[in-house]
């Protein structure tokens, strides 16, 4: 699905990412975590083609092709969604209008009709009823005036509507209280097929336990240093990431 | 590789033409240029008009030549030679009793690259049309259906002949022909416009609407607008304006007056699209427009704009509050780009008693424009209780255009509440990149988000109107981002 090669990237010529590799499989759900400043919020702008940063050796391959050169949107329409740690607000677009807008454009990118209103109007339905969402919720401007979990919950619900083949959820728990982060794992876990893949991007074990990851990676400095099975989230929720540093310095 | 940039966008932009830049050849009659009192008599005779109408065109002309071109706008253009311009030009084929077939196929022709079928509008829109081309007006629709209600809908010329006392009793009275440098202009020279009054208690079933174009080089449009809504009557009342993309600048000064009796209501709603000159600056309308109008008691009157072209604008649609418990309403988007200028707004005259005014104003600025909003919310002695409420909105786009606002706020009446709330924002590359994620083009992306912004506007505007409004802020902003 999703394969790095040797990823560096910098922005304004400081070098955050200093060689990645990563190998995502179909199916498959990957967690990334790290200490503040590793780069792993820069990894995934990057993966979604945020053009502040800059890559400057390495390719990003996404089913065999190189995405790297492309503009965010053809990324998306390729199947890249990115749900935004600090999601923005776009005062008078409706959460509606705006997925209208969103789901139209990927299809057109693909050749497709638009979606009949009757269609939208029953994934509408189907979705929000998934992650739990109050339907007036989604004639609202899209994220303005929303609290921190709602801004989360409906970062996937629009994950739900666009049906992603790579789900890259960046801090996706930070801000949510214990049940916005249930219903949040659960809408992940019930989306997750054998025909996409998902990257978890967290500094902390506790979303974890919701959605539980195939392979742990643990990056710091612009590196994967370490990579594991869930057992090593655990870890490094009880011993931090001091020992890892230590172990790589020794 | 189709790697899209925001450079890329605002090449597209730079190079699209102007929609409506189309010259139509229609054979005119046009005035030889210049103004005195004999081309004001002229224009009179032209339109076989009595002699009040002719004395009244003098008395006005012998005031603007008094006058002096207002200065104090936000705008800076080099002022037209009002010796220049021809006053009068009229496509030929003009009979009086002429019905939609017998018009000219040109014309025909131009309405249709307008986007307007007038049979279409006839059938699917329920809108009575009249259609002004330079100086006269061409085709009214619908005559039938309104008469029958007792509505008159028809050029201004018309009306001056067949109606005199209305027009007589009502016009100038909202815009005496003193009223300002461009009034007096328009008093003097207007050659057409439409004529509307709705009988008492009478609700007027369909949309009526004007559609203005400047057509022949080197003319100006005067038209003269007035509406009169009778006692408990209603109207809602269209206009869109398109010209031809022309190197020298044209100049349109209209007046508009409404009056609206007791208990009754207006809703005036302007697309207005003048060629705004080239990306250069040059060209384009020069749009020097006074509309106002009158509120008597219980009556309430909404002005909606949504100001896309011209080079330089200079309006304030306004209300005069006069009859206790009226209602003003102005809702306002007012783009610019390349190098338009607009200073906009309106003025809300608060007299009666519990009166109350509300201002939504939306400005968005692109390339190297300026955009202000000016408004003046007055409150009289007598005008106990009277409410205001006022909001102006600013998007900018780049870093090379300007926004400006100027409240100003006169209250002579301890018991008013007025409130002014004034934001300015920009499209941040972080919602273009939000939407770029989600799959939404950047072009997309920047109409989104400025159709978000422009909402609470777009929202008053008739149904088939929003969407060409929408269209239009579309074409104006593509690319402006950056």
């Amino acid at each position: 699905m999703l394969s790095i090669k040797n990823l560096h990237a910098s922005v304004e010529d400081k070098e955050i990412l200093k060689g990645i590799n990563l190998e995502v499989k179909a199916g498959e759900v990957h967690a990334i975590m790290g200490p503040n400043g590793a780069g792993k919020s820069t990894l995934s702008s990057i993966i979604a083609g945020n053009e502040n940063y800059e890559v400057t050796e390495g390719e990003i391959l996404l089913e065999g092709e190189d995405i790297s050169e492309l503009a965010p949107e053809e990324r998306a329409h390729k199947g890249v969604f990115l749900s935004f740690q600090y999601p923005v607000e776009i005062p008078g677009v409706s959460v509606t209008n705006f997925m209208k807008t969103a789901i139209n454009e990927s299809r057109k990118a693909n050749g497709k009709e638009e979606m009949p209103a009757n269609e939208m109007l029953k994934l509408i339905r189907e979705k929000s009823e998934l992650l739990e969402i109050d339907r007036k919720f989604l004639s609202r401007s899209l994220n303005e005036g929303f609290s921190g979990g709602e801004k989360k919950r409906n970062e996937i619900f629009q994950m739900a509507m666009l049906e992603p083949k790579l789900a890259i959820l960046d801090e996706t728990d930070s801000g949510l209280d214990i049940d916005a982060l249930r219903i949040v794992a659960n809408g992940v876990n019930k989306l997750k097929s054998e025909n996409n893949a998902v990257l978890v991007i967290t500094h902390y074990q506790r979303l974890l336990d919701y959605i539980i990851p195939d392979f742990v990676h643990v990056l710091m400095d612009g590196k994967i240093v370490k990579s594991g099975g869930k057992e090593l989230a655990l870890e490094l929720e009880e011993r931090g990431y001091d020992w890892i540093k230590q172990e790589q310095e020794a | 590789m189709s790697k899209y940039t925001e450079e890329d966008l605002k090449v597209e932009l730079e190079n699209k033409e102007y929609e409506y830049g189309f010259y139509t050849d229609i054979e005119s009659e046009t005035f030889p240029i210049g103004l005195n009192e004999d081309i004001v008599r002229a224009i009179s005779k032209k339109k076989e008009e009595p002699e009040w109408m002719t004395d009244w065109r003098i008395e006005a002309f012998r005031a603007w030549q008094e006058m002096i071109e207002p200065e104090w706008a936000n705008v800076h253009y080099d002022k037209p030679d009002f010796q220049a311009i021809s006053y009068y030009s009229a496509p030929k084929k003009v009979d009086p009793n002429k019905t939609l077939d017998d018009v000219d196929p040109e014309l025909l022709a131009m309405y249709k690259k307008l986007g307007i079928s007038l049979d279409e509008q006839k059938k699917m829109n329920n809108i009575a049309m009249d259609i002004v081309v330079d100086s006269v007006s061409v085709a009214t629709t619908f005559k039938k259906t309104l008469g029958e209600k007792g509505i008159i809908f028809c050029p201004i010329s018309e009306a001056i002949k067949e109606h005199p006392e209305l027009v007589r009793k009502y016009l100038g009275t909202v815009v005496p022909q003193k009223d300002n440098f461009y009034a007096a202009l328009n008093s003097a020279v207007f050659s057409d416009g439409s004529f509307c009054y709705i009988p008492k208690g009478v609700r007027c079933p369909m949309e009526l609407s004007t559609y203005f174009r400047i057509n022949q080089a080197g003319t100006g449009q005067f038209e003269r607008t007035l509406v009169i809504a009778d006692e408990g009557s209603y109207v809602s009342y269209l206009e869109g304006c398109t010209a031809p993309s022309r190197d020298e600048n044209q100049l349109h000064a209209a007046v508009v007056e409404l009056i609206a009796l007791d208990d009754a209501e207006i809703k005036y709603s302007t697309v207005q699209n003048w060629y705004p000159g080239n990306k250069e600056g040059k060209g384009g309308v020069f749009n020097f427009v006074t509309k106002r109008g009158l509120c008597e008691k219980n009556a309430k009157i909404s002005w909606t704009q949504v100001e896309t072209g011209s080079a330089v604008t200079w309006k304030y649609p306004s209300c005069v509050l006069k009859g206790d418990n009226s209602v003003g309403e102005f809702y306002s988007i007012a783009v610019t780009n390349n190098f338009q200028q607009a200073d906009t707004g309106t003025k809300m005259v608060h007299l009666g008693k519990n009166t109350k005014s509300t201002i939504i104003s939306k400005g968005i600025s692109a390339g190297k424009s300026q955009n202000s909003y000016r408004g003046l919310v007055q409150i009289g002695a007598r005008a106990e209780n009277a409410r205001n409420f006022s909001q102006c909105d600013s998007l900018l786009m780049g870093n090379n255009c300007g926004a400006h606002t100027f409240p100003y706020i006169e209250s002579k009446n301890s018991t008013a509440k007025i409130e002014h709330e004034a934001t300015t924002s920009k499209i941040g590359e972080d919602q273009v990149f939000y939407c770029n994620q989600r799959g939404i083009p950047t072009e997309k992306a920047i109409a989104l988000i400025v159709n978000g912004f422009s909402k609470d506007v777009l929202n008053k505007l008739p149904m088939e109107f929003a969407v060409e409004a929408q269209k239009l802020l579309e074409i104006s902003l593509e690319g402006s981002v950056g």
